[in-house]
């Protein structure tokens, strides 16, 4: 029977609270029998009595709760309703739990869930991809898990990490990506990016949904004779830049996509890192292929033009490799 | 109190001796509060949030002036070992959060701390979130105080009104009394007089013991700052007429009357106890300035405990 990536971290999250006495969960509408916005914790407040928290409507105070939680020896899980809400928790993400640890020397063991990314009608606050916003900060790691089993391994790696976490889980995958199981045999450590597929032509390096949008990407230019190597980043903090290196001098060749606005995003930092540490690598100049520098469009035809698509990316990839 | 002011006295001194990185912050008119806020808790049961304006109540919470010096001048064996500074420490594992500077932030924290107590099914302890009446502005507190109120959370919320959010006068803060505020999200609500030590002490005594039974309380403490917003602050903006009004009103002289009225203390034992607190200061700070800054050369800049 398939499996879909919110099943995983449905999963994941009735693991970590069946294994540990010190996790709990703590959002909007995710007590009773409700299960959150997404459905993510259906279930789990019959199962676990007391320890899936249902609070009011207050993002700031959702995650200062869940730092003082952390820091009096619990391991909460938050979850922002939304991604777009987490911007009103960000300050107490970044400048109590993020700095935390270069203050004091106390960990905070705080994950925050983040339904991220866009999905056809979500509009301007309900689609944003804040990987950058967070990632930006000093103390927080952010993961962002492209496949079924990623988004099962990497929540529990989330919560086994002392420090902080944002775990970005992409909206548009939740139903819609499946595999056989969320098991793997042996995964990656977290840290490590995932060749996802293998080529030597350019190279694409992606993360969360971008990462089947370029996959799909590849299939079309293997039909037109080009072999694209697609990177998964899965966490865009810490970001793996030996494996990109790595891939960049097999293919000499780059692409970052990402569905974030372009300003300062993650797609620059991997073009501005890669620039500095792997210029002598490339063969022409390192791509980056992004949303629009505009507010996420409601009407799902102007969406799709919004962020890159398999097209786009197919467009971009023939560009770099004709260069 | 006296070590409190002691201290506020002796670090202020080297603030304008060019001793001191960054601002200075004092509780002078705050004491009575501080103190009160702190003295009925016990280190490692309860949970201890202090303002910016809260020696005082660090020092009746238990922690020696020696950790508030190392913080001022960045002591590599302090707390914060010169990663963070002036006000900003703590010991979370002992049960005071570090503050950071964005008000209102804190008292979730409070109320995290306070959550995992009952979710671990310790009984009996309680948590002092200490605010400003500016704070009382700011949406992070009121997520917090509704949030407390909600869970039911054994937590104070003491509101100390010195009159002025750095420089901006009450009314241009707020236009209802500070206890509605508390009263409005379901809390059982006190107000006293700060500047009274025995009212104050009366008021905590109560709050924390109801908080301790179950029951979330508010308390608004009324003072007047007796000196700037930090010590690079003149608080010109403060009227005199209304400095003239608190002129009897300084805390320590309201308590040292209140102790020698009972008969609790003499005037000659109160002059040995100012002279020990100041001996005490004396030594932390001459301490911390003796111990090490932190080293730039031995610097990780490491703002995370795992790596891959």
């Amino acid at each position: 029977m398939a499996v879909t990536y919110i099943d995983a971290i449905h999963q994941a999250l009735a693991e970590l609270l069946a294994e540990d006495d010190a996790v709990f969960l703590m959002g909007e509408d995710i007590g009773g029998s409700f299960g959150g916005a997404f459905k993510a914790t259906k279930g789990l407040a019959e199962k676990f009595p007391g320890r899936v928290i249902n609070t009011p409507i207050s993002e700031d105070a959702i995650v200062g709760a869940g730092i003082g939680a952390a820091l009096a020896g619990m391991k909460p899980i938050l979850e922002m309703q939304f991604a777009d809400f987490g911007t009103l928790g960000q300050n107490q993400m970044a400048n109590n739990a993020g700095a935390h640890f270069y203050r004091t020397g106390v960990p905070v063991n705080v994950t925050l869930r983040m339904p991220c990314g866009g999905t056809p009608g979500g509009g301007p606050f309900h689609s944003q991809s804040l990987e950058a916003l967070f990632a930006h900060y000093p103390g927080l790691h952010v993961f962002t898990p492209a496949t079924v089993a990623d988004a099962y391994f990497m929540l529990k790696e989330a919560v086994r990490i002392p420090d902080p976490v944002v775990f970005m889980e992409h909206k548009f995958l939740y139903r819609w990506l499946k595999a056989d199981t969320w098991q793997e045999e042996n995964p990656l450590p977290v840290g490590k990016a995932r060749i996802a597929r293998v080529g030597k032509h350019a190279t694409v390096v992606a993360f969360s949904a971008m990462v089947p949008e370029a996959l799909k990407a590849a299939e079309l230019l293997a039909q037109q004779g080009y072999d694209i190597e697609v990177i998964d980043l899965r966490s865009v903090k810490p970001l793996d830049y030996d494996t990109v290196l790595a891939s960049l001098s097999r293919t000499a060749r780059l692409l970052v996509v990402s569905e974030d606005f372009p300003y300062g995003g993650v797609a620059a930092e991997v073009v501005a890192t890669v620039a500095s540490m792997g210029l002598h690598l490339l063969d022409a100049p390192p791509l980056r292929l992004t949303s629009h520098d505009s507010p996420i469009p409601y009407h799902p035809d102007l969406w799709r033009e919004h962020r890159p698509s398999a097209d786009s990316i197919a467009a971009a990839a023939k560009y770099l490799i004709s260069y | 109190m006296l070590t409190a002011r002691a201290f506020d006295t002796k670090v202020s001194a080297l603030y304008k001796a060019g001793k001191i990185f960054g601002g200075v912050f004092l509780g002078r008119g705050h004491e009575a509060i501080s103190a009160c806020s702190a003295v009925f808790l016990t280190k490692g049961q309860d949970v201890y949030n202090p303002f910016i304006r809260e020696q005082a109540g660090r020092c009746a919470w238990g922690d020696s002036v020696l950790e508030s010096a190392r913080c001022y001048f960045g002591s590599r064996e302090g707390l914060m070992r010169g990663r963070d500074g002036n006000v900003h420490w703590g010991n979370p594992q002992e049960g005071v959060p570090a503050p950071i500077s964005h008000l209102g932030a804190m008292a979730s924290v409070v109320a995290g701390m306070m959550l995992a107590k009952r979710l671990r099914g310790e009984q009996g302890c309680v948590g002092v979130a200490c605010a400003g009446d500016g704070t009382t502005s700011v949406g992070a507190l009121h997520e917090a105080a509704n949030f407390i109120a909600v869970q039911q959370l054994p937590v104070v919320m003491l509101i100390t009104n010195n009159r002025y959010a750095y420089s901006t006068p009450n009314a241009q803060e707020f236009a209802a009394e500070l206890t509605e505020r508390g009263r409005g999200y379901g809390y059982e609500v006190h107000r006293c007089d700060g500047t009274d030590f025995f009212a104050t002490l009366q008021t905590m005594q109560t709050a924390v013991a109801a908080a301790r039974a179950g029951k979330p309380q508010w308390v608004v403490a009324d003072t007047l700052r007796l000196c700037g917003h930090g010590e690079h602050d003149d608080a010109s903006y403060i009227p005199a007429e209304l400095k003239a009004q608190y002129a009897d009103r300084d805390p320590l002289d309201v308590a040292r009357r209140q102790l020698i009225d009972a008969g609790w203390l003499t005037e000659e034992e109160h002059l040995i106890w100012e002279a020990e607190c100041r001996d005490e200061v004396q030594r932390c700070v001459a301490q911390a300035q003796k111990e090490a800054g932190p080293d730039p050369a031995a610097e990780d800049w490491s703002a995370v405990s795992w790596r891959p």
